[in-house]
């Protein structure tokens, strides 16, 4: 639907977002009333989604510096990581959750796509996507729906743009039912000496729109994302974007010669509100102003006004600051790739971002008061601590009855839709595209080697909505730890960590308490396993009038193994070795997902967890792997032990293992089989080198316990009974082929 | 020997096969340009896997036209190599250099997974120093690939040997559990009449070296050196399971 050109009144300036003092200072600001294609700009620039308002104060909080660090957090699309070799490794992770919600393969193919452009929009060739999922009740056949476009949208833009999607996790929870959460996270390889900036730097460079043409889609995009859902959100379906990918691939093959062949002064993605963010941002950065004249953009459509063409949030597009003299290179370049390359202005000194068309001034702008980091509003909000929490951190376990008989439970968790295996999930996404794939989907963390050095990178993405509803800061603690622990499982230690922090409405003092507190436990975990927050995305206002989502922060963690022959998967891999565990068994229910599928209850606090031992923990793991005493690592996590000895039993692509497990304890039989207690591995071990790793454990202060065999024979667990491995393994692959064949 | 592997503006297994052949296969190679007809004097030329021209009207259906394909189909049509591998067994099925056509997959989803293939001709350069009935693990990752044909071409690609894999167990066994997109036959690649043009879908190129799952795939680029070659390659298997 076009829009028309208004006049502006303070009501139309409120339906914009924008409140009584944010419009009293743009006033003060521009030292006059805006016309309306101001209006649509700095209701952009001032959302939630681009100015990061509410969250900017608590961002600053997270350690965000270190010695490999070559750009810092907020200086750049991604955070840059030194990884030797003349190399660095750029990654991020972003929200597209509202527009997944309302349009799941749309929003979420471009959720990929967006994110696959901050990364080569630094020069960087992607070699790796992951993501994080959250839906509700997969028993909701609306949710069978989202689950099933998202993985679709992200599989196909992933697949046809030729980027491996290594990893990812998926969770089913009923806070989720109305919003769910797509977060995509890309890493890339850059040169140390190609990183490109999003800078507009030298005056009189000519400014370039490069990429598709711009369309009505997407308007106000940024804004959609910076409220809650509604019944009305239905008509927001035009405010979501529409991917390409093939446009893309061939945006980021020209994208990377443009930077190789030295033609450039700066570049910006275009994602949330496209042509204003991007030239105001890099006007500012650059310490410049832009001039554009809108009549030059390319168009898919006619009669599009100067608001239109602004705040339009078509994808697979760039702008461009091209050096001076290289234009005729840069349209060369674009044109053998097939794509459009438009002059729309240049760089000018008076930092200001100037709008015309076909000569007429329709806006004039600081660019300056438009970004982030900037002028654009900061605000503190309040907090509360929500009182619910003094009562599920005090609730009483011993109200819950012991079960006879952990087996059963067992079998039970195993097929439960958050435990068992997401191979339906993950074979609709091309792992293996580019060939450096060591570990694929269904392991701790992904491995993608380096070509022509020793070394490879181990990713994953981590998030706990439970336990951080329980306990927001210990949550994210254990969100950064875990992500830790699954890299440490492959042998790598941590690089740098890229967040995304999904919360609801932060106006809601409860709501703000627990995204602060959140930050408060991320950034304690990470100073903890030095691992700066390189960059990352807020998306506030996951809720509807029934709800918000659980309090979300996901971490990607990106680390470096440096040498591939010590690689490690989690599986048992030899009949006859020592199953270790290392790591304390608590009496330790809060949360679990025993707890919610076997007793209905979602209560407790958050699973124990100590930094320091989680630290010793990693340490220790990868001490173990290159002294080569270790065959398999398997980090403990949702279903506890039983499940984690299950999965090591069972995954192995190749062949199906029994176990005999022999393990006494003082505490509670289901918090020893099924508690959630945090910093726990279970590795498989050659009998004879079992005393070297005790001695290892010893040294790092870490619990070590022999507690049983791998076997050619059953899943059994001493003194409580058996299961047969080859049924755990038909239920663990089966649970969601099934559920997601169901019609109705 | 020469490979040559053409780049389609959406192909994304190009490079995929181009370090296979210059770092594992150990052979010159060289990338050919879609909107270019020379073909460098390559021997071998391999149409790639990704999304030729973005596929969203039919996979291959655009790329039949391009200029490359002019010259590659005089090429097929003159005795030579022609090697397309997923997205480029599906240009060659649009260019009509081999027979058939391809469905989407029966779960309607794109599937990437190891799978396992038999080898059922062992005369192509591509086979012929295979044993009959290798079986190979290497992996796919498409969503059309369910290779359809009429009753009669089927039979005849039969008769004639030209049916080049089977999907199939580990061990060997046939069977629609085995068949991870519903092929007619569980067929996984064919052969045109004189054996030098070869479309399959499942990847080769990925399957080249242990840190990557499996090295199967080097058997088949082993074979088609050695066949041209005439017996100068070592075996680069081995050299790649060493390495």
């Amino acid at each position: 639907m076009p829009v028309r050109e208004q006049t502006v009144t303070p009501e139309l300036v409120a339906e914009h977002g924008l409140g009584e003092q944010e419009h009293a200072k743009i006033k003060e600001i521009l030292g006059r009333e805006m016309t309306f294609t101001e209006l649509g700009i700095f209701s952009v620039m001032w959302s939630e989604h681009c100015s990061y308002k509410n969250s900017i104060l608590m961002l600053k909080t997270l350690p965000r510096s270190g010695p490999a660090l070559l750009v810092e957090a907020g200086e750049e699309n991604a955070g840059v990581v030194d990884i030797g070799d003349g190399r660095a490794v750029v990654f991020k992770i972003e929200s597209h959750n509202h527009p997944s919600a309302v349009e799941p393969y749309q929003g979420a193919a471009t959720g990929v796509g967006g994110i696959l452009r901050d990364i080569f929009t630094m020069g960087a060739r992607p070699i790796a996507a992951l993501n994080s999922l959250r839906f509700g009740n997969p028993e909701d056949p609306k949710v069978r729906y989202l689950l099933d476009g998202v993985v679709r949208g992200i599989g196909d833009y992933g697949n046809s743009f030729g980027v491996p999607t290594v990893g990812g996790e998926v969770y089913f929870e009923d806070a989720y039912t109305h919003n769910c959460l797509v977060n995509a996270m890309a890493v890339g390889i850059v040169r140390t000496d190609r990183i490109a900036r999003a800078v507009a730097s030298v005056v009189d460079s000519p400014v370039y729109v490069v990429g598709s043409r711009t369309g009505r889609d997407g308007i106000h995009g940024a804004t959609f994302a910076s409220e809650e859902l509604t019944e009305k959100s239905e008509a927001r379906r035009p405010a979501v974007q529409i991917g390409d990918p093939f446009t893309e691939k061939l945006l980021l093959e020209a994208t990377l010669e443009m930077i190789k062949d030295d033609l450039i002064v700066g570049i910006q993605d275009m994602g949330a509100a496209g042509i204003t963010c991007s030239c105001s941002e890099t006007a500012f950065s650059g310490g410049q102003g832009i001039e554009i004249d809108i009549a030059h953009v390319p168009v898919r459509e006619e009669g599009m006004i100067p608001y239109e063409t602004l705040l339009s949030e078509s994808q697979e597009r760039m702008l461009v600051i091209v050096k001076i003299g290289k234009e005729d290179e840069v349209k060369a370049l674009f044109e053998k790739w097939g794509l459009q390359a438009a002059k729309i202005g240049k760089v000018v000194s008076g930092g200001r971002f100037k709008v015309y068309e076909n000569g007429e001034l329709k806006s004039d702008i600081p660019a300056e008061s438009l970004a982030l980091g900037g002028g654009t509003p900061v605000y503190k909000r309040e907090e509360k601590r929500p009182a619910r929490l003094d009562d599920t951190q005090n609730f009483d376990f011993s109200t819950i009855p012991v079960p006879d008989d952990p087996l059963e439970i067992l079998s039970t968790l195993i097929a439960t839709p958050n435990i068992a295996s997401k191979q339906w999930v993950y074979r609709q996404y091309d792992g293996m595209v580019r060939t450096n794939t060591a570990i694929n989907s269904g392991s701790d963390a992904a491995v993608v080697r380096i070509r022509k050095t020793k070394t490879a990178l181990a990713m994953c993405t981590d998030g706990n909505g439970r336990y951080c509803w329980l306990n927001p800061r210990r949550g994210a603690q254990i969100a950064v730890a875990e992500a830790a622990r699954n890299l440490a499982c492959t042998w790598a230690r941590p690089l740098a960590v890229t967040n995304c922090l999904n919360f609801g409405n932060p106006y809601k003092p409860e709501m703000y308490f627990m995204f602060a507190e959140c930050v408060r436990g991320m950034g304690e975990a990470c100073r903890k396993f030095d691992t700066p927050v390189t960059g990352g995305n807020v998306s506030f206002y996951n809720e509807d009038p029934d709800r918000a989502v659980y309090p979300t922060p996901t971490i990607g963690m990106v680390g470096m193994i440096d040498d591939v022959k010590y690689i490690t998967t989690q599986w048992f891999k030899n009949e006859g070795d020592a199953i270790v565990l290392l790591g304390t068994n608590r009496n330790d229910l809060g949360g679990s997902e025993y707890l919610k599928t076997i007793h209905g209850k979602i209560t407790g606090d958050a699973p124990y967890l100590n930094l320091d031992e989680a630290k010793r923990l990693g340490e220790l793991i990868v001490a173990a792997i290159k002294a080569g005493l270790v065959h398999s690592a398997h980090d403990v996590s949702d279903g506890g032990l039983a499940v984690c000895l299950a999965e090591c039993c069972i995954t192995n692509p190749y062949d199906l293992f029994g176990c005999t497990i022999d393990l006494k304890s003082d505490i509670r039989a289901d918090s020893l089989w099924f508690g959630e207690a945090q910093s726990r591995v279970v590795l498989s071990v050659e009998p004879k080198k079992l005393e070297r790793l005790q001695k290892l454990a010893d040294k790092y202060k870490i619990e070590f316990a022999k507690i049983g065999e791998v076997t050619r024979g059953q899943f059994e667990l001493a003194g409580v009974g058996t299961l047969d491995p080859a049924a755990l393994q038909t239920a663990y692959y089966s649970t969601l082929p099934e559920l997601m064949s169901r019609i109705g | 020997m020469k490979f040559g592997v053409v780049t389609f503006p959406g192909s994304n297994c190009d490079y995929d096969a181009f370090t296979a052949v210059r770092d594992i296969v150990r052979q010159p190679v060289e990338f050919l340009w879609h909107g270019d007809a020379d073909l460098k004097g390559c021997d071998l030329i391999i149409l790639p896997g990704g999304f030729a021209y973005g596929d969203y009207l039919r996979a291959g259906a655009i790329a039949r036209f391009s200029p490359v394909m002019k010259s590659v189909i005089d090429f097929a049509n003159s005795g030579g190599l022609v090697w397309g591998i997923c997205n480029g067994f599906q240009v060659l099925l649009e260019a009509g250099l081999l027979p058939g056509a391809m469905l989407k997959n029966r779960s309607l989803q794109f599937s990437c997974r190891q799978v396992y293939l038999r080898t059922e001709n062992t005369t192509a350069p591509y086979t012929r120093h295979l044993e009959p009935g290798t079986i190979l693990e290497i992996p796919i990752a498409h969503s059309e690939g369910n290779y359809y044909a009429p009753v009669k071409i089927l039979d005849e690609l039969e008769a004639s040997g030209r049916v080049a894999f089977r999907y199939c167990s580990a061990d060997g066994q046939l069977g629609d559990q085995f068949n991870p997109n519903g092929s007619a036959r569980h067929i996984a690649g064919i052969l045109n009449e004189n054996g030098n043009v070869l479309g399959m879908m499942p990847h080769p190129e990925r399957a080249v070296e242990t840190i990557l799952g499996s090295a199967d795939g080097c058997r088949l680029f082993d074979s088609v050196v050695k066949s041209i070659t005439a017996g100068s390659a070592k075996s680069i298997s081995d050299q790649a399971r060493v390495a």
